[in-house]
């Protein structure tokens, strides 16, 4: 089983996601995904940016997919979406079932990200048909459901990767909750999100941290991980193990995820054993 | 356009049709649909019995199998369309990819629509499902702008049902885990989004405490009018604001009365009613309000506006017994 590093999903300063990047490009993660998944709002970096980076990084040896949208609801997103997937050098991870569409018209090859409903072997045996080489299982799947998807799909016809740290992406709306948190309109937003790289916490009114907002993106408060599940991936194939990142901290969790050696993790892990996402089964 | 409303039983199929529904949407009574509370949805021989009556209305019928199918368990998704093809619905509404495919090659007579679970709303989507499997119809998730509905009309290679009255969801439907995440149960799996054994009230010190699975989502006065607990609409403090706030959405439901002449422009086929888990008085309630006005409006839609006694009648069945055009407006967003 290899690494993979998540796209960030934060509204990061320009100057902030270069050498965050930079760093990406010396260390060992072989396989880097980027790109604005959560809101078409944030023009920090543009795709001309997400490109030049996706370059840098390929010419270090890394494995690179550019990551599209969660959410495409105007016109305008849905042909900046085809521009992107027809870059003519790096695949792409689609988030929504556009993607999907342009991805197959173009008869370009895909991942499917963690947001695409893949509940089962024949849906992915259908979406293999028409392109997708890898996918990431849905976040509140479990290791037993993955078991059974894996032993009914044909061998290495479809990679399988796992969001095994990081925070969880748990819902997407036209809403954007950073604006209305800071009193303003989704419209009127002045990418106020920026201010907060790891979204804003929202505890319950008995201190429980539950929910990270983010932009249209609502988050888990606790992190997933499932460090500790690395022997029994490898022993089901799967391949990939993601690092979603929330900070630099998150390369060095990365470089250092070696399967052989058992870690101990902390976080979230109720998914993987059949419960509450937010559980901590120990 | 169609009025399409909700039957979790037969007493609310029969009121919906005899306030005036063009059209009945239901479940069966197991985990193919995203709608399992206890005690409600359909037997195959229950289904059989709403065919018939629904048929004899001269009304028509839509089954929902609109959840992803358990690996190793298919069969029995695959046996409840079937089901649904023998009994005579009129369509079929789902959501997972290789549902689709099995209706589409085994029934492809069957008119299909794309489940609201799909999360379908852009051009790609549409064409995508209508190009695999010659979908009909789609349910757009309750998250575009009336804008954002009006362009997708325009270029949609199929029909367009929406929203128009309910329950408010404030997420892209089918892609929200924020059920799964606190309770464990998933919508799209099977279970519903809070479920009912999962709530537990407290009363302490004069305020009522609402419980998900032992999280606390709300404290309230006594007295204070609530909706169903979910996750999205609680009441949480975040660093900056000690003070309790509904951060996501407050107990609301989405009423769009007013934007009726704007959908019926846009040439959206149906204006589908929530609440298939609520009772019958709200259905025949609804059902009777919506007929009301869908007829005025097509008698004189120059001089339609929403009425004040349809709004107040809305009002009453309504969460918190509040209204909002939720994502259709945009400074809601």
């Amino acid at each position: 089983m290899k690494v993979s590093l998540g796209p960030i999903q934060y509204c990061w300063p320009k100057a902030k996601v270069i050498d965050f990047y930079q760093q990406v490009a010396t260390s060992d993660i072989p396989l880097v995904y980027l790109g604005e998944t959560v809101c078409s709002r944030r023009r920090e970096i543009k795709f001309a940016d997400y490109l030049e980076l996706a370059q840098m990084l390929k010419a270090s040896g890394k494995q690179v997919v550019l990551s599209t949208l969660a959410l495409i609801e105007a016109q305008s997103e849905f042909s900046a979406l085809k521009q992107q997937i027809d870059n003519g050098e790096f695949i792409i991870e689609a988030n929504d079932m556009g993607a999907v569409e342009v991805a197959k018209s173009l008869k370009l090859p895909f991942v499917c990200g963690p947001t695409i409903n893949n509940y089962n072997a024949a849906t992915l045996k259908k979406l293999a048909s028409w392109g997708m080489q890898r996918f990431v299982m849905p976040l509140e799947l479990s290791e037993e459901w993955l078991e059974q998807i894996m032993v009914a799909l044909p061998p290495a016809q479809i990679e399988v990767e796992v969001f095994g740290h990081g925070y969880m992406p748990l819902a997407h709306s036209a809403r954007c909750f950073t604006a209305r948190n800071k009193g303003l309109t989704k419209d009127s937003c002045k990418t106020i999100c920026i201010d907060y790289p790891k979204g804003i916490l929202a505890q319950t009114q008995e201190a429980q941290p539950l929910l990270r907002l983010n932009g249209i993106q609502t988050q888990s408060a606790t992190h997933i991980d499932l460090r500790d599940q690395q022997v029994e991936m490898e022993r089901m194939g799967v391949d990939y193990f993601r690092v979603s990142p929330s900070s630099v901290d998150a390369l060095v969790i990365a470089s250092n995820l070696k399967a052989s050696q058992p870690q101990s993790s902390d976080g979230a892990n109720g998914y993987w054993f059949k419960q509450a996402g937010f559980n901590r089964v120990v | 356009m169609e009025l399409l409303c909700p039957a979790g039983n037969l007493a609310s199929l029969k009121v919906a049709l005899n306030a005036g529904a063009d059209a009945i949407y239901l479940g069966l009574k197991d985990d193919t649909n995203a709608r399992s509370f206890a005690g409600l949805n359909f037997t195959p021989k229950k289904l059989e019995q709403a065919v018939q009556y629904t048929k004899q209305q001269g009304k028509k019928i839509f089954l929902t199998i609109n959840t992803f199918p358990k690996p190793g368990e298919e069969q029995r998704w695959y046996q409840a369309i079937d089901l649904a093809a023998h009994t005579g619905v009129d369509a079929l509404i789902i959501a997972d990819l290789s549902l689709l495919d099995y209706a589409h090659s085994h029934y492809p007579h069957l008119a299909l629509h794309l489940s609201v679970q799909a999360s379908a709303t852009n051009l790609g989507a549409l064409s995508l499902y209508k190009r695999e499997f010659n979908i009909e119809r789609a349910v757009l998730p309750r998250v575009l702008s009336m804008k954002q509905v009006r362009d997708l009309a325009k270029v949609t290679p199929v029909d367009l049902e929406v929203f128009a009255f309910g329950s408010l969801c404030i997420m892209a439907e089918g892609r929200c885990h924020l059920s799964s995440y606190v309770t464990g149960q998933s919508p799209n799996t099977g279970g519903s989004c809070s479920p009912a054994k999962d709530v537990r009230w407290q009363e302490v010190g004069g305020k009522r405490l609402t419980r998900l699975n032992e999280v606390l989502i709300d404290k309230s006065d006594i007295d204070d009018q609530m909706g169903y607990p979910v996750v999205c609409k609680g009441r949480y403090t975040t660093q900056e604001n000690a003070n309790p706030n509904y951060l996501l959405e407050s107990p609301t439901s989405l009423n769009t009365l007013s934007l009726l002449p704007e959908l019926a422009q846009s040439n959206v086929v149906s204006l589908k009613i929530e609440g298939r888990q609520r009772s019958p008085a709200y259905v025949e309630q609804v059902t009777r309000v919506w007929r009301q006005a869908i007829d005025t409006y097509l008698s004189d839609p120059d001089a339609y506006s929403a009425q004040a006694q349809w709004n107040q009648a809305l009002a009453k069945v309504s969460e918190g017994q509040v209204t909002t055009l939720g994502a259709y407006e945009r400074a809601w967003q």
